[in-house]
């Protein structure tokens, strides 16, 4: 495990934040840590580098422990939080040398992580003036610099646009698979995590409620067949009568739980026997971002 | 150590566009100018005044306000100005997840602001020094070339750094519990007056307030023109460790280790 901590618990007062969190993240994996905004996920993320201090329970990182092995952990990681802390009155290339001077970096590398996320043109441009997505980029830069083995993001795709947005998740995909690294992500939004996440803690009111692989989080989630007839109300009906049960049904589509591919033949060839046209007859996963909501509100 | 020394090196180079650093260098810059200036232009009523004198009214003019205002406000500002840009860039955070233990994050920023204050005093000296002879290379009527000052006024500015040490630190760390500048601004503003009230009162136990330090360096100068009142050579010595740069010195260090303490203890914004 890359990071495993154990019943931590955080308080800022009397309002406990971060309830007995016990996160696994195995290594090589792109973990996404969901929740809605003020779940704790900025707490958790403080608190595994050490900017908060640990109150109670443990935090293992490469399985070291993170109080007693700080500098050693934190020299193999590099994060992002919140919104990247850029220094304003420098320019892009000038905060990426005053990070490379502070870790010992040579300087070719600055360049190298410009043309990375696509900062070679604005590289001598204040970064004050740039756009919230260039921000966001220069902050990944920064995090990416030392070559770390785990990158811990906090929101990273905030402020960018559609396009930013899969750059970025095309290159953490890219760290993973082609440079073994570790990715620890967190976000607010499902939909943004699912595409690349290997597997997903999900996080509300300071206590893990999920945590899996993907695969895991999907199979809570029973399949559905979709189904497009020029009729749908009354295929509804008909299939009601031959005793299978039918899901949902709205104007355009009906839905039948899932079972097996025989099953889904099975009851395309009963409807168009019966005069029912098909449009369009396929399996559909529940939709996460639906499980997403339903984990969280539950709690 | 190296991280120390790493984490100093940044904090020039952060700095080093900013006003922060540059009061530093211009402070010194024209206020000399415009002395010299003032000099150049008023030579005729110099002529006959002796070279001593003649660098005493010189240096005197930027020494006297020194221990009033210039140098309590120029700590105050340094201090600021080497905390605000991490609070305004939101950049403590980071700061505090390199691989660099606190310690060294921490003292190379505390250490960068003596610099800052050593730096910027030292510019006096020398720009003080530099103006004084060129006036004398121009204006060949004014022997400022006739009398070597440089060692007393070291010394004298010397003992303005050693008596801004323990405000430096109290400022310091005001400037780094609070994000906005009004709160370390106005609790040294206060501070300065009191402490000049108090000093300039003599009040017996103004060396043990820092903010009267600097008056109270100052007069190793008014000694100096009491002593050349009367006699023709005066002899002035700048008594360089004297009980209220002993007390500087001591809370220097106080405010330094308690600050740590507090930077641990302290959550990461």
């Amino acid at each position: 495990m890359v990071i495993s901590t154990k019943d931590l618990t955080f308080t800022f007062g009397n309002q406990t934040v971060v309830k007995s969190l016990s996160l696994q993240v195995p290594e090589g994996s792109i973990y996404g840590f969901l929740g809605p905004n003020g779940a704790g996920k900025t707490t958790t993320i403080k608190l595994l580098l050490n900017l908060l201090k640990t109150q109670e329970g443990s935090i293992h990182i490469f399985d070291q422990e993170l109080q007693s092995n700080r500098i050693s952990i934190l020299s193999q990681i590099g994060s992002l939080i919140e919104q990247p802390a850029i220094y304003l009155h420098l320019s892009g290339r000038e905060n990426l040398l005053n990070r490379a001077l502070l870790l010992q970096i040579p300087e070719s590398r600055v360049e190298e992580m410009l043309k990375l996320v696509h900062l070679t043109d604005a590289a001598y441009k204040k970064a004050g003036q740039y756009s919230l997505g260039m921000k966001q980029r220069l902050g990944i830069a920064l995090a990416l610099l030392s070559d770390p083995k785990l990158l811990i993001l906090d929101e990273p795709t905030n402020g960018l646009d559609p396009n930013g947005i899969i750059e970025v998740r095309e290159l953490l995909i890219r760290l993973v698979t082609e440079h073994k690294k570790t990715v620890f992500i967190s976000s607010h939004l499902l939909a943004e995590i699912e595409r690349m996440a290997t597997h997903v803690g999900i996080i509300n009111h300071g206590e893990l409620l999920f945590q899996g692989s993907i695969k895991d989080l999907e199979a809570l989630s029973q399949p559905l067949v979709q189904i497009e007839t020029d009729r749908t109300v009354d295929a509804a009906n008909f299939l009601n009568k031959n005793n299978i049960t039918v899901a949902d049904v709205n104007d355009h589509h009906l839905y039948v739980p899932y079972t097996s591919k025989e099953n889904m033949g099975e009851i395309n060839t009963l409807l168009n026997q019966n005069g029912y046209t098909i449009y369009s007859i396929n399996k559909q996963q529940k939709d996460l971002e639906k499980l997403f909501l339903a984990i969280t509100q539950n709690a | 150590m190296k991280g120390f020394i790493l984490s100093f090196r940044s904090e020039f180079y952060k700095t080093r566009k900013t006003m922060g650093f540059w009061s530093a260098v211009l402070l010194p810059l024209l206020l000399c100018l415009l002395l010299f200036i003032g000099f150049f232009v008023k030579s005729e009523h110099l002529v006959n005044t002796p070279p001593m004198m003649l660098w005493l009214q010189f240096a005197g003019a930027i020494l006297g306000i020194m221990g009033l205002l210039l140098l309590p406000m120029l700590i105050i500002f340094i201090a600021y100005s080497v905390n605000n840009i991490e609070h305004k860039n939101d950049t403590w955070k980071t700061l505090f997840s390199l691989p660099i233990s606190k310690m060294s994050v921490y003292a190379a920023k505390y250490f960068y602001a003596f610099f800052l204050v050593f730096f910027c005093l030292a510019l006096f000296v020398l720009f003080t020094l530099g103006f004084g002879n060129l006036l004398s290379v121009l204006k060949p009527g004014l022997k400022f070339n006739e009398y070597n000052i440089a060692s007393l006024l070291t010394q004298l500015y010397f003992k303005f750094f050693l008596a801004s040490l323990g405000i430096l630190s109290i400022q310091f760390l005001l400037s780094l519990l609070f994000r906005d500048f009004l709160k370390p601004m106005g609790i040294g503003f206060v501070c300065t007056i009191t402490g000049s009230i108090l000093a300039s009162n003599n009040w017996d136990y103004a060396y043990l307030f820092p903010y009267s330090h600097p008056m109270m360096a100052m007069r190793a100068l008014q000694q100096a023109k009491h002593g050349s009142a009367g006699a023709t050579v005066p002899q002035i010595t700048v008594e360089m460790f004297t009980k209220d740069t002993w007390v500087s010195l001591a809370i220097a260090i106080i405010v330094f280790v308690a600050g740590y303490f507090i930077v641990l203890k302290r959550s990461v914004k």
